[in-house]
C-alpha cells in the first residue's frame, strides 16, 4: 500500500510553551486584532465612508445574494420550440439515466413527421432528485435544462414537490 | 426610616446596574464574538423596522425563555428542582453587596457610604456567597433525576474545589499588601501613590496575584476554558433538564458571576473606584498641577471610572471565552492543584519576604 511519509513538527512542546502563559496572549492578540479590526471597519462603513475590506464576510441571505456559478445545477426547466412546444421528444432517456428514478414521461404523438412524438406528461418530482444532472447530458435534444438560478425549492406537501410540465415550461 | 430607604435605593442602583449589565452582555457576546469571528452576528430582531444593532434580541429572547414550556421531569425532586437556579441567581447577586461604589456622598449633612453593606470582613462575604452559588448548580444536577445532570453537577463542585483555594490564596497577598479584609479600605489605600508618581494599584503591588485570580476566576465563571459543568453540547451539564426561564436564570447566572468578578478585579487589582490623582478635593497631579472639583463631580467620575472597569473586564472576559478552547478535566485538575495553588502560596511567602523587607 502506498503511503505518504509526512514529517510532523516535534509534539514536545518548547518551554515557551510549557509556560504557556505567553501563548495565551498570542492567542488573546489575535482575537483583541480581530475585534478591534473588524469593529473599526464597521463603524467606518457606517459613516459611509467606502473601504477595500468589509469587516464580515457575511452575505445578509435573502436581501443579499451570493453570485451563483454559471456551471452550478439548479432547478430543471424545459426548452421550447420557436413555435411555443416544448423541444422534448419523450425519447425517455433522462427517465432511464435519471439514478433517484424522480422523472414521469408519457408521450404523445404528433401529426409534425418531424417530431414525431411529445410528452404529454413530464414530471420531476423534486422531493426525490439528486440533481446530478445526468438528465441534462443525457438529453439529444437541448430540451431539458438545469440553469434557473432558482434553489430554493420547498413546499408543505409532498404533492407539491411534483413537478409538472407547465411548471417546468414556464421557466 | 430614612436608613432603610437610602439602604434601599442603593440596593436597587446596585441590582438595577448588574441586571442591565447582564442583560446587554448576552447581546455582548452575541456580537462580539461575531466581530471576533468576521461576522455580523444577531440583527435581526427589529420594533417597527428599527434593529439597532440587533440590541432588542434581549427583550426577545426574555419574552422567548418566559413564554417556553417549564419542563419538569417525571424522576426530579420538584421542590429542589425548581429552587436551584434561584439558589444560583440570588447567590451570585448576594456578592455585590459589599462591592464599594464610592466612598462617601454628604448630602444635607448626611454621611452615606456608597456600598450596600459596610462589612469589615467583605471579601470573606463574597467567598461565601460564592461557594454558595454552586450549590444550586449540584442541587439542580442531583435533583434533576438523570445521570448527565448529577454528572454535570459533580464536575461543577469538583471544579470548584480544585479554583476556590488558589483563588482565595491569590488573593492573600493583596490583604497583606492593604493590610485589611474591608473592600473599602483595600481601594482607599490603592489611592496612594507609589514613589509619588505611581498609583498603588493591586496590579503594580500583586502582578501574580493579578494573573491567578483571573485564572481561577473565570473558573468560577464556569464559561469557555472552564465549562465542564455546562458543556453544553457535548459533555452535557447539569441544566439539561432545565427549560424556559429556569434555564434562563442559570443562564443569567454566568453573567452576573462575570460582572462579579470583574468588579472584583477593578476593585481590588484596579483601584475600585479610584481615578490616578483623583483627590477627594479634586485631581492633584504629581507635577504640581491641580484642578479643584466639587463634591459631586469627584464621586460622579469615581462611580464612572469604576463602571468603566468592570465594562473593561467584562469585555476581557467575554474575549477570553472566544479565544480559547475547553481544557481537558485532568488538565484542569493539573492547572488548578499543580499549577494555581503552588505559584499563588508562593506569591504569598514573595510578598511577606518582600513586606518585611520594606519594614
Amino acid at each position: 500500500m502506498a503511503y505518504y511519509n509526512v514529517s510532523r513538527p516535534s509534539e514536545k512542546l518548547t518551554w515557551r510553551e510549557r509556560i504557556y502563559l505567553p501563548e495565551l496572549f498570542k492567542g488573546l492578540r489575535i482575537t483583541t486584532r480581530h475585534f478591534v479590526v473588524n469593529l473599526a471597519l464597521h463603524a467606518v462603513r457606517l459613516l459611509g465612508i467606502k473601504t477595500r475590506r468589509r469587516g464580515a464576510v457575511t452575505f445578509q441571505y435573502p436581501e443579499e445574494r451570493r453570485p451563483l456559478s454559471p456551471r452550478l445545477r439548479t432547478r430543471h426547466r424545459l426548452t421550447k420550440r420557436e413555435d411555443g412546444m416544448p423541444r422534448c421528444v419523450a425519447c425517455m432517456m433522462c427517465e432511464t439515466v435519471c439514478p433517484a428514478d424522480c422523472i414521469y414521461i408519457v408521450a404523445g404523438e404528433l401529426p409534425d413527421p418531424n417530431v414525431e412524438k411529445y410528452p404529454v406528461r413530464f414530471d420531476i418530482d423534486l422531493g426525490v432528485c439528486v440533481f446530478c444532472g445526468f438528465c441534462v447530458e443525457a438529453c439529444p435534444e437541448d430540451a431539458i435544462r438545469m440553469d434557473t438560478g432558482i434553489l430554493e425549492i420547498a413546499s408543505d406537501s409532498r404533492e407539491e414537490m411534483i413537478y409538472s410540465i407547465d411548471r417546468l415550461l414556464s421557466g | 426610616m430614612a436608613e432603610a430607604g437610602i439602604a434601599l435605593i442603593k440596593i436597587a442602583v446596585v441590582l438595577g446596574f448588574v441586571l442591565n449589565l447582564a442583560a446587554l452582555l448576552t447581546w455582548a457576546e452575541r456580537k462580539q464574538s461575531a466581530v471576533i469571528q468576521d461576522r455580523i452576528g444577531a440583527n435581526r430582531a427589529s420594533v417597527f423596522g428599527l434593529r439597532l444593532f440587533g440590541l432588542f434580541h434581549i427583550a426577545a429572547d426574555a419574552l422567548k425563555m418566559l413564554t417556553k414550556e417549564d419542563h419538569v421531569p417525571q424522576t426530579a425532586e420538584k421542590f429542589i428542582h425548581g429552587a436551584a437556579p434561584f439558589i444560583s441567581f440570588f447567590f451570585a447577586l448576594m456578592g455585590f453587596a459589599v462591592i464599594p461604589f464610592g466612598d462617601v456622598l454628604r448630602v444635607g449633612g448626611r454621611e452615606i457610604p456608597l456600598r450596600i453593606l459596610d462589612l469589615n470582613i467583605g471579601i470573606l462575604f463574597i467567598f461565601a456567597a460564592i461557594a454558595l452559588e454552586i450549590y444550586g448548580s449540584v442541587l439542580a444536577g442531583w435533583s434533576s433525576g438523570s445521570h448527565y445532570a448529577t454528572l454535570g453537577g459533580m464536575r461543577g463542585s469538583v471544579q470548584m474545589f480544585s479554583y476556590e483555594i488558589a483563588w482565595g490564596v491569590s488573593l492573600l497577598g493583596i490583604f497583606m499588601v492593604y493590610d485589611s479584609l474591608d473592600l473599602n479600605r483595600v481601594v482607599l489605600r490603592q489611592g496612594d501613590l507609589l514613589w509619588g508618581v505611581l498609583p498603588k494599584w493591586g496590579i503594580v503591588t500583586q502582578p501574580l496575584g493579578f494573573l491567578l485570580f483571573l485564572a481561577a476566576g473565570m473558573a468560577i465563571t464556569k464559561r469557555v476554558p472552564f465549562d465542564l459543568p455546562e458543556g453544553e453540547s457535548e459533555i452535557i451539564g447539569y441544566f439539561v433538564e432545565y427549560s424556559g426561564m429556569k434555564f434562563g436564570l442559570f443562564f443569567l447566572t454566568d453573567f452576573v458571576l462575570t460582572i462579579l468578578i470583574s468588579a472584583l478585579l477593578a476593585t481590588l487589582f484596579f483601584g475600585g473606584y479610584q481615578l490616578p490623582y483623583l483627590e477627594p478635593d479634586g485631581f492633584r497631579f504629581p507635577w504640581g498641577a491641580t484642578w479643584s472639583l466639587d463634591h459631586y463631580t469627584v464621586v460622579f467620575l469615581q462611580f464612572v471610572a469604576l463602571v468603566l472597569k468592570i465594562v473593561f473586564f467584562c469585555w476581557l472576559l467575554l474575549a477570553v471565552r472566544w479565544t480559547y478552547p475547553r481544557f481537558r478535566y485532568d488538565q484542569l485538575m493539573d492547572l488548578g492543584w499543580k499549577v494555581l495553588f503552588p505559584l499563588a502560596v508562593a506569591n504569598v511567602i514573595l510578598t511577606g519576604l518582600v513586606l518585611t523587607l520594606i519594614e
